[in-house]
């Protein structure tokens, strides 16, 4: 096999603001042959993008390649002018993003930018650059291949612009295919059709291709080979299948067994007895300006429970949680706290009301004030709620450290010198600091590492046990709402499609859409995916894209099971099954899927 | 747990932590050298402010006083040195107040939103509209010329831009997850504004603050030349020039000494601001060059 790509003992550093430069990566060596996927693993800050970019000869600003050489198609590229390096990359090499949203230019239409490349390049004309693309849409599945290049790139879903974004990497016909993080800030339903669309490419063009990612499920699915990595430093490199299943070294069988195991898989929680509920809505309606987002929701957070909140991006889940702070004013329904209802306005709360019901957002990092010591942060709620002050307030701040497992002397610090990690339980500690009855968890654990977030899932697990605090947990993480939740509510186009008791939403039968959600979590097993993406739901879930405020049931355009003439027209009706389950769909109960 | 355990992140010395370049010593030099005239101006000046020296008016350099005489046989040098007294401190006081002014209402309008924002925005766009030499010859005009008046109407007019700047800022820090954090514990306005907001925006409003300084001095200067600013005898940088302007068709220098050294202060200013935003950026333009 001739090798497209050889990295030979790389080394790349990076410089803070006004520091002396650090390496990022310390030797590293690699190769990929033609056809080949290769996969660099490990967690953030491990190098893995670096790695990525310096395979086009490229380091972020701050960065410089060190060291070492870079192998394209037998020339090293390292040795080339920054002019000719130009030159390679969008024709022999090219580069797919994290965000398709964030690298379209908004302002331009889809089919000029992805010929943008080749066109610079001198490849060919527009026409016929423009039939090959078209050729390239219609092998990536897309709907309606004419017409998509005459879109404005806000006119298409998500997991369509990370497509067309494969498409524009591919139009040049490159040798190496870079792929970093590409399907990482997808929904696990869009993650699948984008995750075929990609290997079926790289299997028809023979391109050679980077897949960088931290979901080891996905590895599965697509990469012939691993590269693990750790602090910049190679920890383990193999066969796909010997890494997942016979890893050698420590590092690799920690992030082995941190994989959580599918959703139907996990040891649910015993049903709890009936405890009265702490927060709950009644037929609840919210949105944004003109865009009702939240319709007819109803749910219950009993006492010291776990209420899980599943669902994709967009269907209403933080604004679900900003509705129950009163950060959002409802339109309609009622709130009820501790059996007494509150004013939809947080302006209009009584103090006591605001004390019991808490935050934490996801980006651990941005809900912490910068010039606020962690001392501040901890100790303004004790002192707005409770009235602490001096070394009341001091000592109570060192608890509160304790009780998220970290050291008392952290109170001198700035959030800017904690980890992930660490910030995400000062957050818990702030919302803990007022002593509430429930905590509303917005996808607390999505923007951390896996071993990092199992941490703080512990973390929230022994703070219930200990203190009789409930919450209710959103996120989009089936496999981590499976094990810790009581009860869990599937929202889909800002209404409840399905809620019940924990086990018995992640056990038949199903909802459709549920059904749908579980089966397209990635599995650790290679050829999952070809199995998953042929049958007929996910056939019709890529169909459609989801449709805010549809005046029948909202999920009748992508379900494969939709009674044409009902489904769209009629609100679908709440059928109560046995377990105290609740699903809103038309179809009887004994039709319901099963598996 | 791994994210328990302490990582050590050192905390930067102070003052290698500035990162001067030579732009910024140069221009910071030059700064400093006025503030220290102006502070012992009076010690230092050879002559007095308004004192007459010579008989012969527009004396070159060198003949009369070290800089030549002005239009009435006055010191240059020595009313050059006091002089930087009144430039400074009325462009500090004007700028302070059209901070004052302009960071309240435009984080007020940012947090309240609503009406509030709606009336003030409206205001400041209506003021904006005016050329503001224009805006501050009809406000002199109409309430004559005292330092007062001239101070609070340049301060005001300052202020329109620094609200623009203030109330951009307070949207976007406005949104961040910290300040809706502060909102659900149910603090009020005042501590979003001052304990949430403002220690976020320091940075950027010390640019500002660099910038409408410079601007300050040039508008008083400008007002001065118009003879709407600082009244004879006082000295004052802007009424030096228009008072020597005359002189300029006799080949006297005396109307191009102050100008010279608005310019080096404004200049400066400008220099130094540049530095400090760009060592916020991460980066200065030299390293970026460098890669």
């Amino acid at each position: 096999m001739t090798d497209i790509l050889t990295i030979k003992h790389l080394r790349v550093e990076g410089h803070p603001p006004g520091g002396a430069y650090v390496p990022i990566v310390k030797d590293v060596s690699l190769n990929v042959g033609k056809g080949e996927v290769l996969a660099l693993i490990g967690e953030s800050g491990s190098g893995k993008s670096t790695i990525s970019l310096a395979a086009m000869g490229f380091a972020r600003p701050g960065c410089r390649i060190a060291q070492g050489e870079v192998w394209l198609n037998g020339r090293d590229i390292m040795a080339l002018s920054p002019r000719d390096r130009h030159a390679l990359r969008g024709d022999e090499v090219s580069y797919v993003a994290q965000s398709a949203a964030a690298s379209f230019n908004p302002a331009l239409r889809i089919g000029r930018q992805v010929i943008e490349a080749p066109l610079w390049h001198g490849a060919s004309d527009a026409a016929a650059l423009t039939a090959d693309a078209v050729n390239l849409y219609r092998k990536l599945d897309l709907p309606n291949p004419e017409t998509v290049g005459q879109k404005f790139p806000h006119q298409v879903s998500g997991g369509q612009l990370q497509r067309l974004m494969a498409a524009m990497a591919m139009s040049c016909g490159p040798d190496l295919m870079i792929l970093d993080e590409p399907t990482t800030a997808l929904d696990v339903t869009t993650q699948i059709e984008v995750l075929k669309a990609f290997k079926d490419i790289i299997r028809d063009q023979g391109t050679a291709a980077i897949y960088v990612t931290h979901d080891l499920a996905v590895v599965a699915q697509v990469a012939d080979r691993i590269l693990v990595l750790k602090n910049g430093e190679m920890v383990e490199a193999g066969p796909t299948d010997q890494i997942l299943h016979d890893p050698q070294h420590d590092y690799t069988k920690t992030l082995m067994a941190a994989v959580r195991p599918a959703p139907h898989l996990v040891d649910h929680r015993d049903t709890v007895a009936a405890r009265p509920p702490v927060i709950s809505a009644r037929t609840l309606t919210a949105g944004y300006g003109t865009v009702t987002v939240l319709s007819d929701v109803s749910i219950d957070v009993p006492a010291a429970s776990v209420v899980g909140v599943i669902g994709e991006s967009g269907c209403g889940k933080s604004t679900l949680a900003r509705v129950f702070a009163g950060l959002t004013p409802l339109r309609k329904g009622e709130i009820m706290l501790d059996g007494k209802a509150v004013a939809p306005n947080l302006a209009d709360r009584p103090r006591e009301a605001l004390k019991d019901c808490q935050i934490v957002f996801q980006m651990a990092d941005t809900a912490l004030n910068p010039r606020h010591r962690i001392s501040d942060i901890l100790g303004r709620p004790l002192e707005f709620y409770q009235g602490l002050k001096g070394s009341a307030r001091a000592d109570r701040v060192g608890d509160l450290l304790e009780l998220v497992d970290l050291p008392r002397s952290f109170a001198s610090r700035y959030p800017g010198e904690l980890s992930g990690g660490q910030k995400q339980r000062i957050n818990l500690a702030r919302a803990m600091a007022a002593d509430p009855k429930v905590i509303l968890c917005d996808e607390v654990t999505s923007a951390l590492d896996t071993v990092v977030a199992a941490g703080v899932i512990d973390l929230l697990k022994s703070l219930k046990d200990r203190l009789g605090v409930a919450y209710m947990f959103i996120s989009h993480d089936l496999s981590t709402v499976a094990s810790f939740a009581d009860e869990v509510v599937v929202l889909y186009a800002g209404r409840v499609v399905e809620k019940g008791p924990s086990k018995a939403v992640f056990s038949p039968p199903f909802h459709p859409y549920t059904k749908l959600l579980l089966s397209s979590v990635p599995e650790m097993q290679q050829g999952w995916l070809e199995g998953v993406a042929n049958t007929i739901e996910a056939k019709a879930a890529s169909a459609g894209s989801v449709v805010i405020g549809a005046k029948g049931c909202p999920f009748s355009n992508r379900c494969a099971l939709a009674i044409s003439g009902t489904c769209e027209t009629v609100v679908p009706p709440v059928r109560e099954l046995s377990g105290g389950l609740q699903i809103a769909c038309h179809l009887p109960a004994d039709h319901l899927p099963l598996s | 747990m791994s994210d328990t355990s302490d990582i050590v992140v050192p905390r930067k010395p102070t003052f290698a932590g500035l990162r001067l370049t030579r732009t910024a010593i140069f221009a910071g030099s030059v700064l400093l050298f006025w503030l220290v005239l102006a502070l012992f101006g009076p010690w230092i000046a050879p002559h007095g402010e308004a004192e007459i020296i010579s008989g012969q008016t527009f004396a070159p350099i060198g003949e009369g006083g070290l800089l030549g005489t002005d239009k009435l046989g006055r010191d240059v040098l020595s009313r050059l040195i006091y002089g930087v007294r009144t430039t400074l401190l009325l462009a500090l006081v004007t700028t302070v107040i059209s901070f004052a002014i302009g960071v309240t209402l435009g984080f007020a309008a940012a947090i309240l939103k609503g009406w509030f924002d709606i009336v003030v925005s409206r205001i400041v766009e209506a003021f904006m509209a005016f050329p503001s030499t224009l805006l501050a010859l009809v406000v002199i005009g109409a309430f004559g010329t005292s330092i007062t008046v001239l101070v609070l109407t340049v301060g005001l007019v300052l202020s329109t831009s620094v609200f623009r700047v203030s109330r951009a800022l307070g949207y976007d820090i406005g949104v961040m997850d910290f300040v809706e954090a502060a909102r659900a514990r149910g603090e009020g306005t005042w501590w979003i504004l001052t304990r949430e907001i403002l220690p976020n925006s320091t940075a950027p409003l010390i640019a500002e603050f660099g910038l409408r300084f410079t601007f300050s001095i040039l508008f008083l200067s400008g007002l001065s030349f118009l003879g709407l600013g600082v009244q004879e005898p006082a000295a004052d940088w802007g009424l030096m020039v228009q008072e020597n302007v005359g002189g300029l068709f006799l080949g006297s220098s005396a109307a191009l000494i102050p100008a010279a050294c608005i310019a080096s202060l404004t200049v400066s200013m400008n220099l130094l601001v540049d530095w400090f935003q760009q060592r916020q950026q991460g980066e200065t333009v030299l390293e970026k060059i460098d890669q």
